[in-house]
């Protein structure tokens, strides 16, 4: 029952974006051709990563507001090691975008965990704590592209198979996180810790540990973003990535994920994120201004939700007509 | 605190009282020793007019943020505010392209920011949507609007008679906007701690269902306190459009999140139930102060945001490892 619901629903998007690719071609048949779609979808890889992140921590019932100044803070740190360090390997590059994110994930995680602080206050905090940091160490500067090694700028952008890297990272994502999500006990604790706190704790689950490696993966996987984002886009400072948090919960919620935890997919996640990715590559082409842009992604956030609760709305009635007939 | 816990007789108010109280002291501590180490750290700081110019850092945010803590109390949020800002900025610069006087602005203003604020009620309310999605909705779909319809550019031309609300001064060196903010704080205590409403939405902060079967319609309650945020949203917008004379869709960009910061450093519980006006207002008086004084001393913005984002953090994190620290 519950694995109908939730495959109709990744099915509904699906199809939503389907009928959006086939609207699109009827009149630009280009958008569609194999090449323009793997661009597509690399150039929403960032969006994948973290609402892959998101939708952990948005399963355990918190929200992580700071995934984008992690980003960008991760970003500015590795280019300055790269202008410093220009000799070093990307491997390195990778391990310190990586160890970075997931000390800062961490940091929200403690404070989520040890001190109960809520998410929303804890994320809200360390988002303009992270940007400010950033401001520090790089004095307000811009990292450009002459000043980042060659290597350093063309990891990411490598192709394989038609795919630049950068791609390829968010497809092994998709498919590692589904392993860790369905086949996992982190991550079953993870649905079990939003679907339902009080169970999962008498089922022996430490719901507040939980909630921290969510923050921690969350944070990795910003960090990696990191590298990735300011080496793709070849610069780096303050405000790269600004307001993409939202962007972020967008997808997600886009993608099915509840609010109210316990509910979600990495396809899901997956499957949000590439919705408004085709939608913002697709603007330009159908030649709608792009300033349409912030208000479709809006519309179709609340659709998506509206959407959500209503299936939701359905399950609890039933729930309520059954225990008035058993008593 | 551990043997007072124990024997409640009246579950709303003693234990809660005493903390609030004893937050709002600290908080105001907070307050004074920064307007303290403020006037030691610069000699342009205890300056009638420096001061004066000071509290337009917060008394548009503030506005808001009263409004907000109402709906934070009641178990909601509204993330859309900021954007509301910008929606009715922008229908004000778009009625002064068509020649509107400064009165139809006001209500252009003011009427934007209801409708909004009923928008979001209806899709919390009616459709019984989380706010916290919603607003991350409309947030986007408000600005979007003002976007497409501004693109890059920008609404001038504002009448003189309207920048009076955003630059003039009632009396010497209180402006027009400070007086508001003290009015509208006024109105929001009352409204709060003197009203059958306000304990309405205490009630539905604790317990919505319990609220529900004594009595309160809570749904109403809670379209109500969207209504007052949209509304609110429309004051500050027309104080600020009047203050900067000109309108981009960018405006007030990030404010929603300063706003929430407000309402929380102010000692709200962001789970709702609790929290004061008054605290609401010191913590205003906190971040206006932080960021003019570090501003004296050339700090620049972003790294005051370390220390507002620090302060958020930190003054709910001190309290709560001491009590830990405590129990060992």
């Amino acid at each position: 029952m519950l694995r109908r619901i939730l495959r109709s629903r990744e099915a509904l998007l699906v199809s939503a974006i389907v009928l959006l690719l086939l609207l699109i071609s009827s009149r630009f048949p280009g958008f569609v051709a194999p090449a323009n779609l793997a661009n597509v979808f690399n150039d929403t890889s960032p969006l994948i990563l973290l609402a892959i992140g998101q939708m952990i921590v948005i399963l355990t019932k918190c929200i992580d507001l700071s995934v984008a100044a992690n980003l960008a803070l991760t970003g500015m740190v590795v280019s300055m090691v790269n202008v410093a360090e220009p000799g070093l390997p990307i491997a390195v590059i990778l391990v310190i975008a990586v160890g970075l994110g997931t000390i800062l994930g961490m940091f929200n995680g403690i404070l989520v965990w040890k001190l109960a602080i809520p998410p929303i206050v804890v994320t809200l905090g360390t988002m303009t704590i992270f940007r400010g940091i950033i401001f520090v160490i790089s004095d307000g500067k811009w990292v450009n592209s002459h000043e980042m090694s060659p290597a350093f700028k063309s990891f990411p952008r490598t192709d394989i198979l038609g795919l630049p890297i950068l791609g390829w990272i968010a497809v092994l994502a998709v498919i590692g996180f589904t392993v860790v999500m369905t086949r996992t006990t982190l991550g079953r604790a993870f649905y079990a810790a939003g679907g339902n706190p009080h169970a999962a704790t008498y089922a022996g689950i430490n719901v507040g540990k939980t909630q921290f490696w969510a923050f921690t993966i969350s944070g990795a996987l910003a960090g990696l973003t990191g590298y990735l984002w300011v080496s793709r886009f070849a610069v780096s400072y303050v405000d790269i990535a600004g307001g993409f948090e939202l962007d972020v919960v967008a997808a997600c919620v886009i993608g099915g994920v509840s609010i109210m935890g316990g509910i979600g997919t990495v396809a899901g996640a997956l499957l949000g994120a590439l919705f408004l990715g085709i939608i913002k590559n697709a603007l330009p082409v159908v030649d709608i201004s792009p300033f349409w842009q912030l208000a479709i992604s809006g519309g179709a956030i609340i659709i998506a939700v509206a959407l959500n609760a209503q299936s939701n709305r359905g399950k609890g009635r039933i729930i309520l007509k059954r225990a008035e007939q058993a008593t | 605190m551990s043997t007072t816990d124990r024997f409640v007789p009246d579950r709303l108010r003693s234990p809660l009282e005493e903390r609030l109280k004893s937050w709002e002291t600290l908080l105001l501590l907070v307050a004074i020793g920064i307007f303290v180490a403020n006037s030691f750290a610069s000699p342009y700081f205890l300056n009638a007019w420096n001061l004066s110019d000071a509290t337009f850092n917060f008394t548009e945010k503030a506005m808001i943020a009263f409004a907000m803590a109402l709906l934070i109390i009641s178990g909601e949020i509204d993330l859309s505010v900021a954007s509301i800002i910008a929606l009715a900025s922008t229908a004000m610069g778009a009625a002064v392209q068509m020649g509107v006087g400064t009165p139809g602005l006001v209500l252009v203003g003011l009427g934007v920011g209801l409708l909004c604020g009923a928008f979001n009620g209806v899709l919390v309310t009616r459709m019984g949507l989380p706010s916290i999605v919603v607003t991350i909705g409309t947030m986007s779909l408000f600005r979007g609007i003002s976007f497409i319809v501004l693109g890059d550019q920008a609404y001038r031309g504002y009448p003189e008679s309207f920048s009076w609300f955003g630059q003039g001064y009632v009396w010497w060196v209180i402006s027009f906007e400070f007086v508001l903010f003290a009015i509208i704080a006024l109105i929001y205590a009352i409204l709060l701690h003197k009203t059958n409403f306000g304990r309405a939405v205490y009630a539905i902060g604790n317990n919505a269902t319990g609220a529900m079967f004594s009595g309160i319609r809570v749904q109403r309650v809670k379209f109500i306190l969207f209504l007052l945020t949209g509304l609110m949203s429309g004051v500050a917008a027309i104080c600020l459009t009047a203050r900067l004379g000109s309108t981009r869709p960018s405006i007030a960009t990030g404010w929603e999140l300063e706003i929430v910061t407000m309402v929380v450093l102010g000692g709200v519980s962001i789970l709702g139930g609790s929290g004061t006006i008054v605290g609401v207002v010191i913590a205003a008086l906190v971040m206006g102060l932080v960021t003019f004084g570090l501003g004296l001393l050339n700090v620049p913005g972003i790294v005051m945001s370390i220390v507002i984002g620090a302060l958020l953090i930190g003054v709910i994190a001190l309290p709560r490892l001491w009590s830990i620290w405590r129990a060992r």
